[in-house]
């Protein structure tokens, strides 16, 4: 179990909702998931009543909902989403995203913490979306944050953990914070390292709606967190520069 | 009047903002905001609408 602000919960997977072939291969592939939690969004309604049957299916799926400011480039206007999403979802939580550029879709760190700041104040649950910065994340802190959600890589990139050092800074630098890799998971193999490297769980979306089969990836990404966690609980041992027999050297047979 | 909804100019009957949401037969989950910022659900009737107002309307959506 893990908990964020105070709410329990049994999967370490949050998945995505964006990019599905369809809403059926959605919901079979969160079955497949055993996600605890779901991200959302709040768009332009363009027509009457369009947004429900999309509510109505992540309803059933029975999940958290995990509302977004994604696409937001400015403190007032993911502040703005926050309260739409707290209206609409009826929930105080928020992965807050302020981009700062748009062909990398990099946390603007800056416009992050005033946001932050400005949200917990009003009683929200921050979730906010940054890079492994420990200055960044120590204001994050600072600014009432509860979680951090670092990024492994660019959104959508599937390029996996591009800074491994920066995240075990991260991680040992504050221990006892819960922390959620966020963004650019491509493997079940990333997924399962962001886990040995001791972060609490994981958010994903483009990995597993864009593969090829996508409900057996949401599976795959399943019980590669479920083996990333428990390694990390296991105490791996450490590498070494040189071979040591694994097989017993006492009793070997004398045969030369 | 004529406001902008959604980005769409539109020429509309309704001086508030929940008489609007009435006018265009929006129901369900949504949220609304004018001119950049945001109106709660119980300030909607309360909230009149001027020429040249830019409203924003959204609903549940996916995302990442």
């Amino acid at each position: 179990m893990i908990t964020f602000y105070g709410t329990e919960l049994k999967s370490r997977l949050m998945l995505g909702t964006s990019q599905y072939p369809s809403p059926a291969i959605l919901e079979r592939a969160f079955k497949a998931s055993n996600a605890s939690v779901a991200t959302v969004s709040l768009r332009r309604e363009g027509r009457a009543g369009a947004g429900q049957p999309f509510w109505d299916i992540i309803q059933q799926l029975k999940v958290r909902v995990l509302p977004n400011t994604a696409g937001c480039h400015s403190v007032k206007e993911a502040v703005t989403t926050a309260h739409m999403a707290r209206e609409v979802f009826d929930t105080s939580w928020i992965k807050l995203e302020v981009i700062g550029n748009t062909d990398t879709l990099q946390p603007d760190i800056f416009g992050l913490v005033e946001a932050a700041q400005i949200l917990t104040d009003e009683g929200f649950n921050v979730f906010p979306y940054c890079t492994e910065d420990l200055v960044a994340a120590d204001k994050l802190l600072g600014a009432g944050c509860e979680v951090l959600m670092p990024w492994g890589a660019p959104i959508g990139s599937g390029m996996g953990l591009n800074n491994e050092y920066g995240l075990r800074a991260l991680r040992s630098r504050f221990p006892d914070v819960p922390m959620v890799i966020d963004a650019g998971i491509g493997l079940p193999s990333h997924a399962s390292r962001a886990m040995e490297l001791g972060f609490d769980a994981v958010l994903l979306n483009t990995a597993v709606a864009k593969a090829g089969d996508p409900v057996k990836m949401a599976n795959a990404m399943a019980q590669a967190v479920t083996a990333g966690l428990l390694s990390s609980q296991a105490e791996p041992i450490e590498p070494r520069d040189m071979a040591s027999p694994s097989t017993p050297v006492i009793g070997q047979a004398f045969l030369s | 009047m004529k406001i902008t909804i959604n980005g769409n100019s539109q020429l509309i009957q309704a001086n508030n903002l929940a008489d609007l949401l009435l006018e265009l037969k929006y129901h369900g989950k949504l949220a609304t905001a004018l001119n950049e910022n945001f109106i709660p659900f119980n300030e909607r009737t309360k909230t009149t609408l001027k020429d040249g107002d830019r409203v924003e309307i959204v609903a549940p959506m996916e995302g990442g």
